[in-house]
């Protein structure tokens, strides 16, 4: 190409792709960590003012969470609903869209399972369990897909309508379990009826965990393949970066977003499914337990990463696991956690402005004089 | 209460000067010891590249910014401006690009409004007789009762002028004054500036990129280049060249290939018949009837923005509905899907690359598979994305479009903006291509950049594209089109080969006179 001229040095193979590799990826992991370190600092702070010892306080949340073989697997158990509950946000997050109502799809998906469980009473048991798994996984999924639609075709802004969505969800499940789905027998906490023992699932042999926890870190993983490593997810995050790109590219954004949006639903109406397949034994309204709004908690600090919501859900979850020690040791109200999880979300969120400022992590600023 | 009288009108043009102005941000300097001199009631042009400092410049003479080190001096006194306030109490002011008028307010409410001091309640009755008044000692009557939306974007560049005159400020700095300005209108009102400065009522500092609004208006000129000025003198001693060679050093610049011929018997890509489509308001349609564009050439069109171009082609992006019409690629109707734009070779390159054609914070590399990804070396569609295959294609690219990136792994949002057009060039014009739609291309690009794209455009058409390109910039369509089209009001109102392509009345049907 004689025609155009050369300006000077393309592709500078100056940078050393190891180290750049560490580097972009590092800033992913220490940003968030140092974050939760900042914010459990200005815990320990409203802690220390409430006339506690901070100190004492996170050797309690050390051992309630992490510290025995029990503690573990009480952490486990919590942390096995946020999986999924976080995938809810992260992906459509991963499109652009702030979904908030995951509740809402837990909650039907709970009870489409719940009615599946009752209605095929008898049935073989592996089959009723599979049906139960897809019932509440088109349950959730009809239920975001709808916002994604709304979010596309109608413009509704989909953060108000996944809120507002979940709170029909709640009336719905609460207009079933008290009318047609009722159970006679339950007279304080209207119910579904229970779900025959065969249709319960159980623990991961050796120990006290029940199955969700491994279906919510496959569900995580599927998630983190399809849109790292698929041409639709590679799709999705072009859509996600850039709408007007997406289009221009013809890309079919609109079943992108519905397409998403009813997985994550799907995910969520899951964890309603496990709610009532592995804990509850029947539909009620104990489903509606804030896992949704915990969620959306993990995927923030897990920064949307499917893989990373594995590790922050444990977190979390052992978090969560501490606050009746904390609550008993310390004389401390069990909403203490509560504003931990508050603090940490601010942080996390404010941290999000300091990427692309550091110079270690950024190769591009690497050859600025 | 009392209501303070509009600033008194000093009259006299103030003349200004820097001594050595400095400004670094952290390790880069912007502004490199320029010393720049515009006596009272002269018409200096400042030219430079993009990021070559002028708005660095300009900006520490106006207070937004403080030099790290040098002089201002006013009127030959030497002057401590820390903030626009203590700028425009030396009656130094400055016109932007974009028009900063309130657009439903008429043009006396936005002077009044824009003064430092507006009492709680306007006496619109004594505010109108001293605006007349004022008027009176202008150069040039405009219209001041009717909302700003009505007025014509030359009216409304006069009125900011007139705003900076009646707030009292006798330097003004106009940053690419004529980018939104139809060429009559250009002429008028950079005439009317001249006339300004020559009665001593104005001195006059102008940032431009168009050569000849320089050569015909200003009287001397300073040149930056990375921070550093290298040249400076009268607009009368120097030509274009001498002035080019100062802005861009020694930087070779891409040459267009030669125009070859049309072919008499080529057939028509695109055509677009009758075609109806609501604009951005909503309230308003476009029209385009009967357009067609043949292979191996380039239809321009021309207009100022805002006259449905955009809409036009977001229709032909598949972005906005129709209400009716045809747009037919090839014989074939053509509804900007994926399939159809692959089998029918129809690339695609918007305005702004970096807003409309690229995800900001996705690698250089996965930018540049935005078109590709989906297919394998076969141009089968896959299901699993290759990261490697995607990093070898566009080394591959960066190489052969020299993309300056500090890596393939960098956000594509840290190029600068020729490289990320470079690389979205290069992403659209791989492989055959049939039809080029292209919507601004150079808009905001530096010099070589500019040559270069243009260098690119020329040359898929000679090898047998048919391209659509929508431009503001009229030097760029006069240069690159066999023929022009001009879009006023939302329809194609005129057509021109390139032999008989008049600016004179190319501007006329652009400013609607017709």
């Amino acid at each position: 190409m004689t025609d155009i001229a050369a300006t000077p040095s393309a592709l500078s193979p100056k940078l050393s792709p190891a180290l750049e590799w560490v580097a972009r990826r590092a800033e992913g992991f220490v940003i968030p960590v140092a974050a939760i370190i900042v914010g459990m600092a200005i815990f320990s702070v409203f802690v220390a003012l409430l006339g506690k010892s901070p100190a004492q306080l996170f050797d309690l949340m050390w051992r309630g969470g992490f510290g025995s073989w029990f503690s573990i697997q009480n952490t486990l158990s919590r942390a096995a609903p946020l999986l999924l509950a976080a995938l809810c946000v992260a992906l459509p997050a991963r499109l652009g869209l702030v979904v908030i109502g995951g509740e809402g799809a837990i909650v039907l998906g709970g009870v489409a399972a719940a009615a599946i469980g009752v209605w095929l009473d008898g049935a073989p048991s592996f089959l009723v369990i599979l049906l139960m798994g897809a019932g509440g996984m088109v349950a959730g999924g009809i239920w975001i897909g709808a916002v994604g639609a709304l979010r596309h075709y109608r413009a509704v802004n989909e953060t108000i309508s996944s809120l507002l969505m979940a709170y029909i969800a709640i009336a719905l499940m609460n207009q079933l379990v008290e009318g047609p789905l009722r159970d006679p027998a339950s007279l304080n906490k209207p119910s579904t009826h229970p779900l025959a023992e065969a249709y319960r699932i159980g623990s991961i042999p050796g120990m006290d965990v029940h199955w969700g926890l491994v279906v919510g870190i496959v569900a995580c993983i599927v998630s983190w393949i399809l849109i790292e490593k698929t041409r639709w997810g590679f799709a999705a995050r072009i859509a996600g970066g850039n709408v007007r790109a997406a289009q221009v590219q013809g890309l079919a954004v609109g079943p992108l977003i519905v397409g998403f949006c009813a997985l994550a639903g799907a995910f969520a109406g899951l964890a309603g499914m496990i709610e009532v397949a592995a804990v509850q034994g029947n539909a009620n309204g104990s489903l509606v337990a804030g896992y949704g709004y915990a969620g959306i908690l993990v995927a923030f600090l897990a920064r949307q990463n499917p893989l990373a919501i594995i590790p922050v859900a444990v977190l979390l979850g052992g978090i969560d696991a501490s606050g009746g020690l904390i609550q008993r040791r310390m004389d401390m109200p069990d909403a203490t956690v509560l504003v931990l999880q508050g603090v940490l979300f601010i942080v996390i969120l404010f941290s999000e402005t300091f990427y692309g400022r550091f110079r270690i992590f950024n190769p591009d600023l690497w050859k600025r004089g | 209460m009392i209501i303070p009288p509009p600033p008194p009108p000093t009259d006299k043009a103030v003349g200004v000067e820097t001594y050595g102005m400095t400004m670094r941000f952290g390790g880069f300097t912007a502004l490199d010891d320029v010393s720049i001199k515009v006596p009272a009631g002269s018409f200096h042009a400042l030219l430079g590249e993009n990021g070559a400092g002028k708005s660095t410049l300009v900006k520490c003479m106006m207070g937004f910014y403080h030099p790290t080190s040098g002089q201002i001096m006013v009127d030959g006194r030497e002057v401590n401006i820390a903030s626009p306030k203590d700028a425009s109490a030396l009656g130094l002011g400055m016109v932007y690009q974009h028009f900063t008028l309130v657009p439903s307010l008429t043009g006396a409410e936005n002077l009044v409004i824009s003064r430092q001091h507006v009492p709680g309640i306007i006496d619109w009755g004594a505010e109108k007789k001293a605006l007349a008044t004022f008027m009176e000692r202008m150069p040039f009557k405009l219209p001041l009762d009717a909302p700003v939306a009505t007025m014509a974007a030359g009216e409304k560049q006069k009125l900011e002028i007139i705003k900076q005159l009646y707030l009292g400020r006798h330097f003004l700095v106009l940053d690419e004054p004529t980018s939104v300005l139809t060429p009559g209108e250009a002429q008028e009102v950079l005439g009317l500036v001249r006339a300004m400065t020559r009665s001593g009522d104005l001195t006059v500092l102008m940032i431009s990129h168009k050569f000849h609004e320089v050569t015909a208006f200003a009287d001397d000129f300073t040149v930056l280049r990375k921070g550093k000025q290298t040249g400076a003198g009268k607009v009368s001693e120097n030509d274009r060249k001498a002035m080019a060679a100062m802005m861009i050093g020694d930087q070779p610049i891409a040459t267009l290939d030669s125009r070859s011929p049309v072919q008499s018997d080529a057939k028509p890509i695109l055509v677009v018949k009758s075609l109806k489509a609501p604009d951005r308001t909503g309230l308003k349609s476009i029209d385009i009837d009967g357009l067609a564009v043949k292979s191996g050439e380039i239809v321009g069109i021309a207009g100022i923005s805002g006259n449905g171009q955009k809409e036009f082609l977001e229709v032909l992006a598949g972005q906005r509905q129709r209400d009716r019409g045809e747009v037919v690629v090839k014989d074939l109707p053509y509804n900007a899907t994926r399939t159809e734009a692959r089998t029918l070779n129809v690339r695609f390159i918007p305005e702004e690359p970096l807003r409309n054609a690229c995800a900001p914070r996705m690698t250089v590399a996965e930018n540049m598979a935005f078109r590709t990804f989906d297919l394998d070396a076969k141009g089968k569609p896959v299901a699993w994305i290759s990261s490697g295959a995607i990093r070898s294609f566009a080394a591959r690219l960066v190489e052969q479009f020299k993309v300056k990136t500090a890596s393939l792994a960098s956000p594509i949002a840290a190029l600068s903006g020729g490289n990320v057009q470079r690389a979205v060039l290069a992403r659209e014009l791989t492989g055959e291509v049939d039809l080029l739609i292209v919507s601004n291309p150079c808009f905001g690009l530096d010099f070589s950049a500019v040559a270069e794209i243009r260098a690119r455009i020329m040359k898929a058409r000679n090898s047998g594209a048919a391209v659509l390109l929508m431009s503001e910039d009229l030097d760029e369509l006069l240069e690159l089109s066999d023929r022009i089209l001009v879009m006023s009001d939302g329809a194609l109102v005129y057509e021109t080969p390139i032999a008989t392509a008049s600016v004179q009345t190319i501007g006329e049907h652009m400013a609607g006179h017709h």
